[in-house]
């Protein structure tokens, strides 16, 4: 129970009274005439010192409850018609404005998903954790830099003298979110709320923030309120777990109780729905669709008056590559290791040295509009499904529009057929393809930007990141669906991804990139079952583990 | 399910659901355009007002609508019929002639528009020296005064009252400002929407293509917009003989830039989204991605700088019309009616009607663009 983890962690228990206690929570959303219910009815207690993990899928409502612990909804659209946050006693819903600020960035404080916008980019890092220094422990300027330091080497930033006076876009992914569980610490707080603090980074990075925070909490025994999608790391750090769905509480227990025997029937959805099956196997003899041979892509440095080069980043670096018919090439590595700059140097959408090849024909040398005819049977998925769809063309649209180019001589009807159709085999109900991309969910919108590129029957698709933007049980429906796809037509997919379980159960040739550099290469089963290098050993261990590698190995 | 069956079913699918006409982006749009009460009022009465005097000769004419002369339909306000045909002998018929009057009643009937005064109609009977009082300040004996009947005149009725006044040529003040909204008006509409086409092409080609094109089409901007207009305006009318249309093409010359900016910056922006980049991978042209995708982008912006821009067209040719420079002497302008009222102290009615006439017009416009910024607010429609 809390009480002897509370003891353990180091804290005195003066009370029994949990630290936090939502009673009863819900909040609804007004827009217009219309009320929707966000959350509905829930509870649960945080005890001093302990992690509970609110899990569930987008949309379950856990985001909503985390902002409204610290009343950071956009009110008055947003409103509680039940409950009651209880913190050390008090009710946060019916504080002021001003008792709220009190608590907020002091006793209880947040990390989000999102270290990219999270930050303000036109502030230093020393600014920026100064300022709540200053605000709530009224510290002076040199007071605060000291504290600042302390707290920038106690998230694990290396010199941190050198960093105080940048700004967020010079660091990495992990680095700003240390930044900001640095600001979060601050004033010693005794909640930390985390909403998907790791989701944006790599795994690798993730790994290490997670044992980060693991430790801080032990450290300072504070309590921690953690929401994410990922069961994985659930299990890693959370001593109590309450699985959401559609705004309601469903299951609620210890961690171990919950993974080792899951009473609901969603939470056992859940744990089933990380991407299963295999790739196909391997055939050697299979036509070789796509090679490239040490593909190049550097980006000029130029510098001075005059632009003059001074240095290239080298994105690709000799890189030979050959994908099969029916087969799968699995591209893994860290983000900025350059993959997804070599699937788009494959697919001639920015310009590359070095030879490639499509179906036995050089292309290297054709131009854009040499290039369109073979667009057709040389499609792209791209990761991001809410921003690969013109929100302005409804699904129907979208679809046809590669059609209306390649097969001009199609009647209207002709078309229309063909995207009904397609729309079947990518598992949408046809008879909404006049709606509009926004009145999608994520994994809907991800088969609308799949049926794109399969109503041209390609031979050739690049998968960049396709699903790294979706819900687990989601990811595992489209892996499903892709896997299915090549099958029935024979497809060759190259496969870029930073998630190695998505990539084992797609790929049957796995490339490991680093700095644009090819650090292992071989059959899906030598990487993963017999990996060489130390840094595919990281990846995979940060990734099916959640271990954090040591430090040489992976990048901050 | 065999393959036919399959089609037939995807054909039954097909059919079932057919394209709503307008987009659910749109009806949303709408909805806000709504919303905003004072904008919606404002745009059915600029509508109102625009769609009549854009019919305007049927409401201020010194012809008749439909004339009956010895059993034969006429229809002066369309032919022009000599005046022979009623026994004159002038190449056209002047209609307000009571001798020509007297002729045609006597073989038919005539049927005249609300206020029988074209904008150039002089009003030969104006009870004072020009400009005159708006008629209903007069008495009914003052009015017919200068008819030769006097009261009695069959001339002396309403249709030739003159509701707000003559100016100092004794033309009828409100057919002016009818003929004079109309004008103001399709000025506006015309230029803006010319310069729209000109600098959101401008706009795209730079945006879209960056680079070189993006930096030299930007410098040649910068000094193209250094030029003065107005000196250069006044250096072509003293050229050129001031018209309509001469207008219209010096001031486009200039009001395109306007546009560029924005159009500009969101296409910069837009061209890197993953829907372009998607839309590249398949093989789609330039101009088509310009056009499908991006241009929709830019068009918001367009669209609410659209009704300012109109207001600053109408504002600029008045106020060349009020210093002398706009359109030709005679020519129906609210400038020329406003710098009337600024020679004619005396005559308050003309300042009034000027300034109520072109404050009602411009408000009116900037109430529509209003509700037009706030329907396309993608705060609004995205939700």
């Amino acid at each position: 129970m809390p009480l002897t983890r509370a003891r353990r962690s180091g804290e005195l228990v003066k009370e029994n009274a949990p630290l936090l206690s939502v009673r009863d929570l819900s909040v609804a959303f007004s827009q217009g005439d219309q009320r929707t219910t966000a959350v509905d009815r829930i509870s649960f207690d945080i005890a001093r010192g302990e992690t509970v993990a609110l899990v569930g899928e987008s949309g379950s409502g856990k985001s909503v409850t985390a902002l409204s612990v610290l009343k950071l909804l956009q009110y008055p659209a947003a409103s509680h018609p039940t409950g009651q946050i209880l913190f050390k006693g008090a009710d946060l819903l019916a504080m002021d404005g001003r008792e709220l600020r009190k608590v907020r960035g002091n006793d209880i404080t947040m990390i989000f998903q999102e270290p990219m916008t999270s930050l303000n980019p036109l502030h230093s890092i020393e600014d920026q954790i100064g300022e709540i220094l200053k605000l709530h422990g009224g510290m002076r300027d040199a007071q605060a830099r000291e504290r600042t330091l302390e707290l920038l080497r106690e998230v694990g930033i290396r010199e941190p003298e050198k960093r105080l006076s940048a700004y967020p876009h010079q660091l990495s992914g992990g680095q700003r979110q240390r930044v900001m569980i640095a600001m979060a610490l601050a004033n010693r707080p005794q909640l930390l709320i985390a909403d998907e603090p790791t989701t944006a980074l790599d795994v690798t990075v993730q790994a290490q923030i997670l044992k980060l925070l693991r430790e801080l909490k032990v450290t300072h025994g504070m309590s921690m309120l953690f929401i994410t999608h990922d069961l994985g790391i659930v299990r890693r750090i959370a001593d109590r777990v309450c699985v959401m769905t559609r705004g309601k509480i469903v299951e609620e227990g210890p961690t171990t109780e919950i993974f080792g025997d899951p009473q609901h029937e969603y939470t056992r959805h859940l744990l089933a729905a990380e991407p299963k099956g295999t790739p196909p196997p391997a055939n050697a003899t299979a036509k070789t669709v796509m090679s490239g041979k040490d593909v190049r892509v550097w980006f000029p440095i130029k510098e001075g008056f005059f632009r003059k080069t001074v240095g290239h980043v080298r994105a690709v670096d000799g890189i030979d590559v050959t994908v099969k018919a029916g087969q799968t090439l699995g591209v893994v590595g860290e983000s900025g290791s350059g993959k997804t700059t070599l699937g788009l140097a494959l697919a001639r959408m920015i310009s590359s040295e070095g030879q490639i090849e499509f179906d036995g024909r050089p292309i290297d040398q054709l131009s854009f509009k040499e290039m369109r005819p073979l667009r057709r049977e040389l499609q792209i998925v791209f990761q991001d499904p809410f921003g690969s769809l013109s929100p302005r063309m409804s699904v129907s649209e979208i679809i046809q529009e590669g059609l209306s180019i390649h097969a001009p001589e199609l009647s209207a009807a002709e078309r229309d057929a063909r995207v009904v159709d397609v729309l079947g085999e990518v598992g949408l109900d046809p008879s909404t393809r006049h709606r509009y991309p926004h009145e999608f969910s994520g994994g809907q919108r991800q088969r609308i930007a799949i049926a794109r590129a399969m109503v041209l029957k390609p031979r050739f698709v690049m998968l960049d990141e396709p699903t790294s933007a979706l819900d687990m049980s989601v990811q595992a429906q489209v892996v499903d669906l892709l896997r299915d796809l090549q099958k029935k037509h024979d497809l060759a997919y190259l496969f870029i991804s930073h998630d190695l379980k998505v990539v084992r159960a797609l790929a049957n040739e796995v490339v490991v990139m680093r700095n644009g550099e090819v650090v292992e290469h071989g059959t899906a089963e030598q990487i993963f079952d017999n990996p060489q290098t130390d840094y595919t050993k990281a990846l995979i261990a940060a990734a099916f583990k959640i271990e954090a590698p040591a430090d040489s190995d992976v990048s901050e | 399910m065999s393959e036919i069956q399959l089609k037939t079913e995807v054909e039954r699918v097909r059919k079932q659901t057919a394209r709503p006409w307008l987009s659910p982006l749109n009806v949303r749009r709408w909805q806000n355009f709504k919303a905003n009460r004072r904008g919606y009022w404002s745009l059915w009465i600029f509508l109102l007002l625009f769609v009549l005097t854009l019919f305007a000769e049927l409401i201020a004419n010194d012809r008749p609508l439909l004339a009956s002369y010895k059993g034969e339909l006429l229809v002066p306000v369309m032919v022009d019929y000599p005046e022979e045909k009623f026994g004159g002998f002038y190449a056209v018929t002047d209609y307000r002639d009571p001798f020509i009057m007297e002729e045609i009643e006597a073989n038919g009937w005539v049927l005249w528009p609300p206020i029988r005064y074209s904008y150039y109609t002089v009003n030969n009977e104006i009870p004072a020296a020009a400009p005159a009082k708006p008629s209903w300040l007069y008495t009914k004996e003052e009015r017919c005064a200068r008819y030769p009947l006097g009261v009695e005149d069959p001339g002396c009725t309403i249709g030739n009252w003159n509701w707000l006044g003559t100016d100092d040529s004794a033309r009828d003040v409100l057919a002016r400002v009818i003929y004079g909204f109309r004008i103001s008006v399709l000025f506006g509409l015309v230029l803006t929407l010319a310069s729209a086409v000109i600098g959101v092409s401008a706009g795209a080609v730079q945006g879209y293509f960056g680079g070189w094109t993006d930096l030299i089409m930007q410098r040649f901007i910068e000094i193209w917009s250094a030029i003065p207009v107005l000196y250069l305006i006044l250096i072509i009318s003293a050229v050129l003989p001031p018209g309509f249309f001469i207008l219209l093409g010096i001031m486009l010359l200039f009001s395109w830039v306007a546009f560029v900016g924005v159009v500009r910056a969101e296409f910069l922006r837009a061209r890197n989204f993953e829907y372009v980049n998607a839309a590249r991978a398949l093989g789609v042209s330039n101009r088509t991605i310009m056009s499908r995708h991006l241009l929709p982008n830019a068009m918001v912006a367009t669209l609410t700088f659209l009704p300012f821009i109109l207001n600053g067209s109408i504002t600029t040719l008045t106020s060349l019309d009020f210093l002398g420079l706009g359109l030709p002497p005679g020519a129906p302008s609210l400038g020329e009616l406003l710098k009337q009222g600024q020679r004619n102290l005396t005559a308050p009615w003309l300042g009034i009607t000027g300034f109520v006439t072109l404050s009602i017009m411009l408000s009116l416009l900037i109430f529509i663009g209003e509700a037009t910024r706030d329907a396309f607010d993608p705060r609004k429609t995205f939700r």
